[in-house]
């Protein structure tokens, strides 16, 4: 029996801040059993249209995604944010034209969430990356509140040699990004962001992990802003071990 | 209420450089969070309830009119004069005319967020009428000229040494030596000066929590016993409530309770629940001789047919703002208006229009706590979107957010197009950025730059490197 085909739904923060995300994903998709595919017709999931009211262009970006993985079994997001817009809200964008929406759902149904797939739909069991050090985990709000995302990425965390989860006051509150808000917004957005790494600077950790690169990458930027020590990872690369790259923000360390 | 929902920027910096409104602030999670928390970890089914709370909102918003008639009816059976007003003007007017058939000189008030709504305090004043708010936080904002700023904690802004000092500078009759340091002596104070108001108060006015069709009753709830002495005290004692607060029956009303106390102040019931049925009967020992009932629409009519009917279900418990990030970091002032947090952000454009009101459903993260802990299930996040696409509709706001929009939608529905220009800007981008890993500063993005660093890309798209490297075998 052929291998089923994940097509990988990239993001458009992975695809051009962080690539090894999406190369972890890959090895992750790969460990569990499937063919990975990466469409290149796909390039943003329309969230920034979406809320800001641009429903004409959310739309055209929807059947654009729909459409450029009609030929996979799977599709699997790094992000339970953009995973959540491909899997809640498409259907909702279509519901007066029917027949667009028969298609929406039927892709809604393809599409998962890279944590939960791994634990799941495609069950990976024990993780290929090692990590010796201590993580906190922060539930970004999207895929905790839409897709129920709690306890997946802890299950496959807690596969990782070496690794130590330490939870932080307050894992489920907001880290202030909200997309366009973080910048609309920059100083409500910079008090609850401060609220949010204050708090993860309250447990003996090295890293914040989460899910999602915008929370991250605000996370990290106020952290780096502050020369805090905590540093910030998507948990695909402790979970594939794609550690190479430095944390998010961090300077390249120079290779002797 | 005065409109001040334009300068939402401008209050919310001033809110978050406020150190005294930050330390008030700084006591919701361990305080109404933390309370709701707990009364709703100890009832099993509030899952359950919160269901059957929100298809009794909806099964009522649904029959409206029928339910609102047979409310007047047994009201009117039972002895009160209902009255109809369409907006805030019409309900002004139709409360002063019965206070002025009174001879009222003084009105003393429950805590009421629709007479806030239609600014019947500085209308009634103007009419020559002393207007005493009897909720101790309510009483605090007057003597303060403020407006609340939570729907149930209306003084949750101040600091007990914030009210110790109003007090001593208020209550001049009193000996200025007195001690005043505590919660409790606060209350003592207040209650011994209301006290007298309420037996010289010539008219009470109180809100409604609920309005009960089938027994013609209003509802209203309280933690300090003020209401039940406005409505019993005064000789004339008139009711205020929008149209949607009705209820068909009592039973329902009870799950409403049961989901209304525990989400607003974490308490299985408030220390008050009173029902108040028409005017005092003959075996009645106390109760108003004259009850009025005013059913104001302003605006909820049109709600109902408009995409907005579901924000109708709301019970005012107030969950939706302890929860809300938002509201957290700036309190309820900076909002501009009557209505604060997830449910203001809503309400406040389907009252007033969305022109003035944009910044409120756009100053959200949509992380969507408000929604899980509402009781009724309202869609906040869906609600604040769908104002956020008809404020786009009406065209955006600057000339520069269209063209950075416009551009970035010609792009992303480009794929080819999209995938070169970014191999071109991360390549750019990466080689100013990637020797520190973060950028300092930019000519933008301005308002994330300010608090924070922006993360340096890592060098080249994934795309591109996926394509190169043979689907998948990293570098």
């Amino acid at each position: 029996m052929p291998s089923p085909r994940a097509g990988l739904f990239v993001t458009c923060l992975v695809d051009l801040m962080r690539p090894s995300v999406g190369f972890a994903a890959a090895r992750l998709i790969e460990a569990a059993g499937c063919t990975v595919v990466v469409p290149d017709r796909q390039t943003c999931c329309g969230q920034p249209a979406y809320n800001s009211g641009d429903r004409a262009t959310t739309k055209t970006l929807a059947l654009q995604t729909i459409r450029a993985f009609t030929d996979c079994d799977y599709v699997v997001v790094p992000s339970g944010s953009c995973a959540a817009m491909l899997k809640v809200h498409f259907p909702h964008l279509f519901a007066s034209e029917p027949d667009l929406e028969t298609e929406a759902r039927a892709f809604a149904a393809k599409v998962h969430e890279l944590c939960t797939f791994l634990t799941n739909i495609c069950p990976i069991g024990k993780v290929p990356g090692r990590y010796s050090g201590r993580v906190t985990y922060h539930d970004s709000c999207s895929g905790l509140r839409e897709l129920g995302i709690k306890s997946a990425p802890r299950r496959l965390l807690s596969t990782v040699d070496g690794l130590q989860l330490t939870e932080m006051p307050e894992a489920e509150a907001c880290c202030g990004f909200g997309g366009l808000f973080a910048e609309k917004y920059a100083n409500i957005s910079n008090a609850i962001l401060t609220r949010k790494t204050d708090n993860a600077a309250t447990v003996d950790a090295d890293l914040i992990l989460a899910g999602d690169l915008g929370c991250l990458m605000n996370m990290a930027g106020k952290l780096t802003r502050n020369g805090h020590p905590l540093a910030c990872r998507h948990v695909a690369e402790i979970l594939a071990g794609e550690l190479t790259d430095p944390p998010i923000g961090h300077a390249t360390v120079a290779t002797p | 209420m005065k409109l001040d929902t334009a300068h939402f920027p401008a209050n919310a910096a001033a809110a978050l450089a406020n150190p005294r409104l930050q330390s008030a602030l700084a006591k919701l999670p361990g305080g109404l969070v933390a309370q709701r928390r707990a009364a709703v970890a100890a009832v099993p089914e509030f899952e359950a309830l919160r269901e059957e709370a929100r298809a009794i909102r909806d099964a009522t918003l649904s029959d409206l009119a029928n339910h609102l008639e047979a409310f007047e009816a047994k009201a009117t059976a039972m002895g009160s004069h209902v009255h109809w007003a369409v907006d805030a003007a019409e309900a002004r007017l139709k409360i002063s005319d019965v206070c002025r058939s009174a001879n009222a000189r003084l009105v003393i008030k429950g805590k009421s967020m629709v007479t806030e709504e239609i600014g019947l305090n500085a209308h009634l004043e103007g009419n020559g009428i002393d207007v005493v708010e009897s909720d101790l936080g309510e009483y605090i904002i007057q003597k303060r000229g403020e407006a609340p700023s939570h729907i149930i904690a209306p003084a949750i802004h101040l600091t007990e040494a914030d009210v110790e000092a109003d007090f001593r500078s208020y209550h001049t009759h009193l000996n200025p030596d007195r001690t005043l340091g505590t919660p409790e002596s606060l209350v003592a104070e207040a209650r011994a000066v209301l006290r007298q108001k309420f037996l010289t108060a010539d008219v009470g006015i109180t809100g409604a929590n609920f309005l009960i069709s089938e027994t013609g009753s209003s509802i209203i709830v309280t933690n300090e016993g003020n209401g039940d002495l406005t409505q019993i005290l005064p000789r004339v004692h008139i009711v205020v409530a929008t149209i949607d607060k009705v209820v068909p029956t009592l039973d329902q009303a009870i799950t409403l309770l049961r989901v209304l106390a525990r989400s607003a102040t974490g308490q299985d019931m408030t220390a008050y629940t009173t029902i108040a049925t028409g005017p005092r009967r003959a075996d009645d020992l106390d109760g108003p001789s004259e009850c009025h009932i005013v059913l104001i629409d302003n605006g909820r009519t049109e709600m109902l047919s408009s995409g907005m009917r579901e924000a109708l279900r709301c019970i005012r418990c107030g969950a939706c703002m302890n929860h809300c990030p938002v509201y957290n970091a700036i309190g309820g002032h900076a909002y501009g208006w009557v209505y604060p947090g997830p449910i203001g952000a809503v309400l406040t454009p389907a009252l007033l229009g969305i022109t003035e009101t944009s910044h409120l459903p756009n100053a959200s993260t949509f992380c969507g706590s408000c929604e899980t802990v509402c009781p009724v299930k309202i869609p906040l996040v869906s609600l604040m979107r769908s104002w956020r696409d008809r404020a786009h509709d009406q065209g955006p706001r600057t000339r520069t957010a269209r063209l950075w929009s416009g551009t970035w939608a010609y792009a992303a529905t480009r794929p080819a197009l999209y995938h070169l220009l970014a191999r071109f800007g991360i390549a750019i981008a990466s080689a100013f950025g990637r020797r520190k890993g973060h950028f300092r500063t930019l000519p933008f993005p301005r308002g994330w730059l300010k608090h924070r660093d922006l993360p340096a890309p890592q060098g080249r798209t994934f795309q591109q490197l996926w394509k190169e490297t043979e689907r998948g075998v990293p570098r």
